[in-house]
């Protein structure tokens, strides 16, 4: 009986990774999943106004492996350790809490999470969305990028571009065809480079337009906007934020915070601070405008502009609000106005929705959130709506 | 990690073993080792140490999800990985020192031995093995690459073959009878018992057989049951569930004769290297990773553990019977080495523990029975004269495919209007719900009409059903 050893590839570097095509179409899984847990990832997880970084824990359901089990009214039996088990001692984890190396005596329920970056997250999420009526107008490209890229090879150029495998290959071909010509000779003892034989790589300069962009958000910082709104409005803007992130290159924030005044905030202000007060909605919008004025010329700029509020402005302020907003749909490329209007906090008579209904703009949008589960879904339709009018015409 | 050997050195300890395996009578396949490093050896886990397999998701996963666990050091990865096949390959983990190579090697010749000789596997059919393994790839690859077939219906295929593959016949040695054979068994069980007194007795009444129901008996098979009985599968499709069928067979004995399996080998590789003579520094090592290997792991059942204890303790009762027990079972007629090497071949996990694991032993052992409480293990039975079986009972309950529901096809045409009916032979354990819904919807995707799951829930008997796309409950009254 020969026994036979097959001893260890050292050039393992070529060895083929088996595992790797499986890995992929694991992690293709995974992604699937995490996009189509979106909405319940962003109304569990407080993600709003956090690091880039962050690593969130997120449940993965799709690519379980089910199987029938049995439930939680199966006994098992364990070993003990040292000294006497008694009853009513607790002796480990069910679920995921096996650990060792011969662990498994029966099968488990699968638990599964993945971590995920907050960055790539916001990639998943907004893969498959488009920015509304995105112009992106000749004069707004501003920034240029200037890149060198190789393309092709040339005869003449410069020493530290030159290409030395290409060179050595014509030197090759020159030899055998050479070679070919006078079959009866012996070959020439030695066969130098010639100039014909060198290969310079070729660079052109790659230029990129990038256009510029500029988010005005806007909210209601005032006494009627509680928490749960607050929290709300937050969420929406942040997503809006990482949205407008990913798809422009150069943009630049800007948060407004009104009650019966406006004023500009930082980032930290705006996610983090509340205030109290009457409401004024007219006082964001011109704040807003007054801001465009000064810093974003809308012939450079994308300018988008949102706006969250619970809708509850003061009564004489409405007609001063409409005019301001008419302004604003003019000046931007998109205006956004969300009302948040929690389940059981009441109605209080005045909405916004509707007296803006008036606004015609096609740039103008309007929606409406009531719990946290809406946000992304409302969050797609303000971003589609505009999309299925561009179908239709 | 430098290595302290060559491949010299392994062949010189495996003629030094090989001569001590024949000398112990052990019977062992040809064998064949193969050196690879940690990231071979996590792929050989993965897909089951074949050499070949076909590819799918579940296998990255579980790749990602060993290589985290032993990145961060919370699990380590086996010494050895042997697969049975003849000639049995085993593969060693280059990085290991040289005493926990010797270890291995003999740890192999155990597991290939019991591969080998043992009941259970006799329907493996350990010649093929490689090349069936390779087939089934073969065949996968080319649907995935069939340009009308691709990967995402076969990958629909798999994962529900998948989650239905163990559903299967655990006892392999009992052949499954034939159609004909089971109209045959139908016809006879209908038949009048022979009665001597029929003259006095009430005359039997004669019910005719309903010959036309499918199946006539339950079906444990449940891949196959499916892949005979659904009218429009492709040729592809039934090769799909063929193949996750056939691998799921082969694994079976495995899951059957882990604890044997595994006290086996660890009986024989102490047995091996204690009379192997190893040079001091080797003998120091190897006592330490025996002992880490072998040590039980408290909350859990180490097979290694108790299934060496169970041998060991078979060899002495034989060898050394006690007088108590030569009194009630008379004088041995067997040696002890007699003894373990017929246990070895006609025994699975549950009759070996049944008939081998005495009260002593689950006392000397410190079993205990536990129960889950929320997310806790809670003891609920020690071992004292009052609950021994009980836990004996409950560890039988729990090792081999007994983890496994046993779920068997009842009827294919239920309420006349073919919908699969399943039933869940219930032995005291729920099924858990989530799984089952999932799990049943699978059925349901294969079937491709309306599926039902008779169990107990709660002691009600209930009906689990995945009818329109919908998963209900219904409870009896």
């Amino acid at each position: 009986m020969a026994t036979i050893f097959r001893s260890y590839n050292w050039s393992s570097g070529q060895r083929s990774d088996r595992s790797a095509g499986d890995r992929l179409r694991h992690r293709q899984k995974v992604r699937e999943a995490i996009r189509n847990n979106i909405a319940d990832i962003i109304a569990e997880e407080s993600i709003i106004g956090k690091d880039k970084n962050r690593i969130i824990k997120v449940p993965i359901r799709g690519v379980k492996e089910y199987r029938f089990i049995y439930g939680e009214n199966s006994p098992g039996v364990g070993q003990g350790g040292d000294g006497e088990p008694k009853p009513g001692d607790v002796v480990g984890q069910g679920k995921d809490g096996k650990s060792g190396q011969q662990a498994g005596d029966r099968p488990g329920i699968d638990y599964y999470e993945t971590d995920v970056s907050l960055d790539e997250l916001i990639d998943l999420m907004f893969e498959d969305l488009e920015l509304p009526d995105i112009e992106r107008k000749r004069l707004r490209q501003i920034e240029i990028e200037r890149l060198y890229r190789q393309k092709g090879v040339r005869r003449k150029g410069i020493r530290v571009r030159l290409d030395r495998k290409r060179t050595a290959r014509s030197r090759v071909k020159r030899k055998k065809a050479s070679l070919r010509r006078q079959p009866s000779g012996a070959p020439a003892e030695r066969f130098p480079f010639h100039k014909d034989d060198l290969r310079y790589h070729h660079t052109v300069t790659d230029t990129r337009n990038e256009s510029n962009a500029v988010v005005l958000c806007i909210m209601d910082t005032s006494g009627s906007m509680d928490t749960m709104k607050k929290y709300l409005a937050r969420s929406f803007f942040f997503l809006l934020y990482q949205f407008i992130c990913t798809r422009y290159q150069n943009v630049e924030i800007v948060f407004i915070a009104h009650h019966t005044e406006a004023r500009e905030v930082t980032e930290e202000e705006f996610f983090h601070k509340g205030e109290s007060g009457g409401t004024f909605i007219s006082s964001g919008y011109v704040k807003a405008l007054e801001i465009i004025e000064e810093r974003y010329h809308p012939a450079l700029w994308n300018v988008y502009v949102f706006h969250c509020s619970d809708g509850d402005n003061f009564e004489s302020d409405n007609e001063a609000a409409l005019k301001a907003a008419q302004e604003l749909t003019r000046t931007a490329n998109l205006f956004g106005y969300g009302e948040i209007k929690p389940l059981g906090s009441g109605y209080y008579g005045s909405s916004m929705i509707t007296f803006f209904s008036q606004i015609q703009e096609p740039n103008f949008q309007t929606v409406q959130i009531q719990k946290k589960e809406d946000i992304w879904t409302s969050f797609k339709t303000f971003l589609s709506k505009d999309r299925a009018r561009e179908d239709a015409a | 990690m430098a290595s302290d050997y060559d491949v010299a050195d392994l062949e010189r300890w495996n003629e030094r073993i090989l001569t001590l395996v024949e000398r112990f009578g052990l019977d062992p396949f040809p064998q064949e080792f193969e050196i690879c490093d940690y990231e071979d050896m996590l792929s050989y886990m993965v897909y089951s140490g074949m050499p070949s397999h076909y590819p799918h998701w579940s296998f990255g996963k579980s790749f990602e999800k060993l290589k985290t666990l032993y990145e961060y050091g919370i699990s380590g990865l086996p010494y050895e990985m042997v697969i049975n096949s003849n000639p049995s390959i085993a593969y060693l983990m280059h990085d290991n020192s040289l005493a926990l190579q010797v270890l291995t090697i003999a740890h192999v010749y155990g597991h290939n031995d019991f591969f080998k000789n043992n009941f259970t596997f006799r329907s493996t059919r350990a010649e093929y093995t490689i090349e069936t393994f390779k087939g089934h790839a073969n065949r996968v690859r080319q649907y995935i690459e069939d340009p009308s077939i691709g990967l995402e219906k076969v990958e629909a295929i798999l994962d529900a073959a998948h989650a239905l593959s163990l559903q299967c016949r655990r006892n392999l040695a009992i052949k499954k009878p034939t159609v004909a054979e089971e109209r045959q068994m139908k016809l006879e069980e209908a038949e009048p018992p022979v009665d001597p007194f029929s003259a006095i007795h009430r005359r039997h009444q004669h019910v005719q057989p309903d010959l036309d129901k499918v199946p006539l008996y339950p079906d444990e098979d449940l891949l196959i049951f499916v892949r005979d009985h659904h009218p429009q599968f492709a040729e592809w499709e039934k090769d799909l569930l063929t193949i996750v069928h056939e691998q799921a067979q082969y694994f079976v004995p495995q899951i059957e004769t882990k604890i044997m399996n595994e006290g086996w080998a660890s009986f024989w590789h102490k047995r091996i290297l204690d009379t192997l003579e190893l040079p001091q520094k080797l003998q120091l090592e190897f006592i330490v990773r025996h002992t880490q290997v072998l040590r039980p792991t408290p909350g859990s059942i180490n097979p290694y553990h108790v299934g060496m204890k169970v041998w060991e303790d078979i060899e002495k009762r034989w060898d050394h019977p006690s007088a108590e027990e030569i009194e009630e079972y008379g004088p041995r007629k067997k040696t002890g080495k007699e003894k373990l090497f017929e246990v070895r071949e006609v025994e699975r996990d549950t009759s070996f523990l049944r008939r081998y694991l005495t009260e002593e032993l689950i006392r000397d052992l410190n079993l205990f029975e536990y129960k889950a409480r929320g997310n806790e293990h809670v003891v609920t039975r020690v071992a004292d004269e009052d609950n021994w079986r009980q836990i004996k009972e409950t560890l039988i309950q729990n090792v081999g495919t007994g983890t496994l529901p046993v779920i068997k096809v009842i009827d294919s045409d239920y309420t006349h209007n073919h919908t699969l009916l399943l039933k869940h032979a219930h032995d005291g354990r729920d099924l858990q719900l989530e799984y089952a819904e999932k799990t049943l919807k699978y059925v349901h995707q294969l079937w491709g009409r309306d599926v039902g799951l008779e169990t107990l829930l709660d002691n009600r008997s209930t009906l689990l059903t995945f009818s329109d796309g919908k998963f209900a409950i219904k409870k009896a009254a």
